[in-house]
Parts: C-alpha cells; sequence; structure tokens
C-alpha cells in the first residue's frame, strides 16, 4: 500500500439470489480479495466478477456517484458502491440489494419501475397553467438565491437510499418515501409550478405521504448526496399540518 | 343506507375529490398530545420527587394540589379530575400512535430485520418507543385508575404505604423506565419532526438535542429510582401502621376535617 503497510485481505460476503431462477435461495457466498489503495467496492466488485465470478449481477453506470445504479446494503446500510472506498470498511464487508425494489438478481435491483410510480403519483413535473406552453418564449429570469435552493434539492439521484434505510417504507408499501416528499418541497420552492399546498395537500396530504413520515430520519442519515432530507421533510409537514387545519 | 356520506365512504372513496384533513389533524394531535404528556411526566416526576427533600414537603405539594391552601381544606376530587384528563389524553394519544404500529406479522418481521440491519440509532430509538408505548398501555392505565379512585390517599404516608405495604413497586419500577424512555425519546423526536429548534445547523442541533435527551433521561431516571427507593424505605418503615396518614407538626388539625 501508498503508506508502507501490507495490503489487508478483503472478505466479501454477498448475497446472491436470483428470483427467475426456480428453487434459487437466498445465500451469502464469500470471495476474498487483497485490498488495493483507492479502492472503492464498485472497483472490488468488478474485479471479483472479472477475476472470480463473471455471473455476479450489480449495477453501475456512471462510476462517479451521480447515476445512483450502484446502491447497495454495505455492511447493512444503504449506500453508493462507487463512493464507498474499501478502507472506510472492515476487513469483512457484508453486500446485499437494496430491499423495497425489484429484485433482478444478486446485488441488481429494479428502482426505475419504483421510481416512475412515484414520480407519475406525486406529478412530479413543472405543472404551468393552461395554454402557457410557449416553447419559443424566454423563460423568465429566477432570483439566483432561489434557483440555488431549488438546485439543492435537485441534486437527488433516485438511487433508493433514503427507501431502503426507511422503516416507514419497509413497512408499508405505499409510502412515497423521502425521495418523493424531497421532489413535492422541490416543485413547492418552483415559481414557474402553479400549484397550492392545496394540490399538493392531494399528493402528500395523507399517512402514505408526509404524515406517514414517523421521523426517524434514516433517510436523512443514508442519503449519499447529504440532501437536507429531515428540514424538508419538517418543513412539508408543518405546511401540509396549516393546510389540512383550513 | 343511512346517508349519501356513508356509501361514498363505504365503498372507498371519501377522499375524491377533496383528500381528507383527517390525517393532517391526526398527525398535529399525536404531537400535542404526546407533548402534553411528556410535560406533565416531568412535572409529575419533580412533584413525586419532593419525598427526597421530606415528608413535610410532598405533604405540602400534595395539599396544595387538593386546593388545601386556597380553600381552606382538601378537595381530592380536584385530583381525580385531573387524572381523568390525563387518562383521556393517554388514551388519545394511544389511539393515534397506534397507526404507527406494526400492523402484522409481515411487517414486524420486515421492521425488527431492518432495525437489526441498519443499527441507525433513530430507528432504534422508535422501536423501543413501540415496546415501552405498548407497555404504558397497561400500567398507566392500572395507576392512573387507581389515582383517579383514591387521589386521599397520595400523601408520604398514603403513597408510601401502597408503594410497599401494596406491593406497587414493582408496577412502578418497570412503569419509571417505560415512561421516562418513551417521554424522552418522544420529546427529541418531536423536535425533528417539526422542525424545532434546528437553528443554522440542523445536524450539530440535532446532536445537540440528542445529548440533551439522554441527559434528561439520565437525570429522570436517577431521580424516579431515587424517589422509589425513598417511597420503599418509608413504606417499609411504616407497615405496621400502614393506613395511617401522614399530617406535619405544624399543622393545626381542623376539626371541620377529618384528616388532612
Amino acid at each position: 500500500m501508498a503508506d508502507g503497510t501490507a495490503p489487508r485481505k478483503l472478505i466479501f460476503k454477498i448475497l446472491r439470489y436470483n428470483p427467475k431462477v426456480p428453487g434459487d435461495r437466498p445465500r451469502l457466498q464469500s470471495y476474498q480479495l487483497e485490498e488495493a489503495d483507492g479502492m472503492t467496492l464498485f472497483i472490488a466488485l468488478n474485479e471479483i466478477r472479472d477475476k472470480q465470478d463473471g455471473s455476479l449481477a450489480f449495477d453501475f453506470v456512471c462510476r462517479a456517484g451521480i447515476c445512483g445504479s450502484c446502491a447497495m446494503m454495505i455492511d447493512g446500510r444503504p449506500g453508493l458502491a462507487c463512493r464507498t472506498l474499501t478502507k472506510s470498511l472492515g476487513a469483512e464487508i457484508t453486500l446485499a440489494p437494496l430491499p423495497v425494489f425489484e429484485l433482478i438478481a444478486d446485488l441488481s435491483v429494479d428502482t426505475g419501475k419504483w421510481m416512475r410510480g412515484m414520480s407519475e403519483r406525486l406529478e412530479t413535473w413543472v405543472h404551468l397553467k393552461e395554454g402557457e406552453v410557449d416553447l419559443r418564449r424566454i423563460e423568465e429570469r429566477m432570483d439566483p438565491d432561489l434557483a440555488e435552493e431549488i438546485f439543492e434539492l435537485d441534486r437527488c439521484i433516485e438511487c433508493g437510499c433514503c427507501v431502503a434505510g426507511c422503516g416507514t417504507a419497509r413497512m408499508r408499501e405505499d409510502f412515497v418515501g423521502a425521495v418523493g416528499l424531497n421532489k413535492i418541497a422541490r416543485f413547492r420552492l418552483d415559481p414557474r409550478d402553479t400549484r397550492s399546498d392545496e394540490d399538493f395537500y392531494e399528493l402528500v396530504g395523507d399517512d402514505n405521504g408526509v404524515f406517514g413520515c414517523m421521523s426517524l430520519l434514516g433517510c436523512h442519515d443514508v442519503c449519499p448526496k447529504q440532501l437536507p432530507l429531515q428540514t424538508q421533510i419538517a418543513f412539508l409537514r408543518r405546511k401540509m399540518v396549516s393546510q389540512g387545519m383550513k | 343506507m343511512d346517508t349519501t356520506q356513508d356509501v361514498i365512504a363505504g365503498v372507498g372513496l371519501a377522499d375524491r375529490p377533496r383528500k381528507s384533513r383527517w390525517p393532517a389533524r391526526m398527525d398535529f394531535a399525536q404531537s400535542a398530545s404526546g407533548l402534553v404528556l411528556a410535560l406533565f411526566m416531568w412535572g409529575h416526576m419533580f412533584f413525586v420527587s419532593t419525598i427526597l427533600v421530606s415528608k413535610d414537603a410532598m405533604w405540602t405539594v400534595t395539599k396544595f394540589f387538593e386546593g388545601y391552601f386556597v380553600l381552606g381544606a382538601s378537595y381530592p376530587g380536584v385530583v381525580s379530575v385531573v387524572v381523568a384528563g390525563v387518562l383521556a389524553l393517554i388514551m388519545l394519544h394511544a389511539f393515534l400512535a397506534m397507526r404507527k404500529f406494526p400492523a402484522n406479522y409481515r411487517q414486524y418481521r420486515t421492521f425488527l430485520g431492518h432495525r437489526r440491519l441498519m443499527a441507525h440509532e433513530d430507528t432504534t430509538l422508535w422501536w423501543v418507543q413501540v415496546v415501552t408505548g405498548f407497555l404504558l398501555f397497561f400500567m398507566a392505565a392500572v395507576h392512573l385508575y387507581q389515582m383517579m379512585m383514591h387521589p386521599g390517599a397520595i400523601g408520604p404516608y398514603g403513597s408510601a404505604d401502597r408503594v410497599w405495604s401494596g406491593r406497587w413497586w414493582p408496577l412502578y419500577l418497570v412503569l419509571l423506565f417505560a415512561v421516562e424512555l418513551h417521554g424522552g425519546v418522544g420529546l427529541y423526536r418531536l423536535c425533528v419532526k417539526w422542525g424545532w429548534l434546528e437553528g443554522k445547523d440542523p445536524a450539530a442541533s440535532r446532536h445537540r438535542l440528542k445529548v440533551a435527551k439522554w441527559v434528561l433521561t439520565v437525570f429522570f431516571l436517577a431521580l424516579g429510582l431515587a424517589t422509589l427507593g425513598a417511597y420503599m424505605k418509608i413504606g417499609h418503615e411504616h407497615a405496621a401502621r400502614a393506613g395511617e396518614r401522614y399530617t406535619p407538626a405544624w399543622v393545626v388539625p381542623n376539626p371541620q376535617e377529618k384528616a388532612p
């Protein structure tokens, strides 16, 4: 290693299971690997797949914490494989697929289907006034501070970590999760979106929405983008309660 | 059929076209009732712990709540009314909080697996609240019913006799841990849930809140254990004369009243 110490022997215990293979059973399979400088879980998994087991299934695209594809349970907590250095973990590392989402195989899950369902349900797009769409018109200026606030929430990469880390989402499959509530908070800020709190109440004003959140803050603590989920959900709760009291 | 509303709600269309406002009201009521109960719990602990100061101090607090110093005579019924209010508030809070409990085997299995795997403090603390909340359904109800029906038996000797000779101390021991853990975690959760005391740095505020929560929990547990121990000691010493009421030496017996 760069610091002159001998590299660690890492043991990866990886949950293997393919629901499409009849009779397949979930099991932990062990792999040994020598740690390298700057090794991430993404690098380690590729090395295992290239040199030890070509059948190991996992996802990745960007390798830079932007696409959200490589989210998985790392030693019990959701995280991005590409952003997790092996040196931050023990010598024995357990990897499992994200729960809640449809399992494809091993560490690979289909977050897209869930995210699309959530987006359609919460209508996570800017709602303009009817007939106002004019692609030739110059967009109205936005206050830079407000734009910053919106961009801050727009950094969500829909990796699914917040959903997998949420006790409510684990128990209640209709719960929209922090990702959904964060999106509502984002569109609520957007001056181009004509929806009022009354409209947002129709989307998240129930126990599948903001009132289902039990404030366990698993979402906030595991978000790989460090989004201010605690603050946003609390803010949304206050707004939706005051809307509900009207 | 009774009304149009019954038919519409009966087939699951009550939320059309406008979503019900009840989830918002229930969410608010759950937090509000929890806040009042938690603050009551702390106040209650301070009042009962006056026994650590002296029997006279505890007697004075008891009589104060019975209106003795204002009305000139003791009216334990006042305590009964307050206790009935607390019991009603607990029932409301329990009813609202139960919505969040796991509801079936799958949910229990999933949540417990999730808690173990995540090893996340706030998730575990929520489970502590579920377990202690469940215990409180029974233990708080038993205690409050006794207080509501026998408010006049509260006092340095009356309470101590109940704790020791009446064998209530095992219940109070478990109740103390259940209520302090439940209320302490609940107050912390209220702050993060509604964004109270968040300040400019929510992460630092949350850390401070959690430290404050544990300091307060340990303080009230220590105070509660010392208080329970004091009642047990007095009850043990007074066992032979259990049932006798305490009257401070400086109180001039009121001929109109049997026993202050």
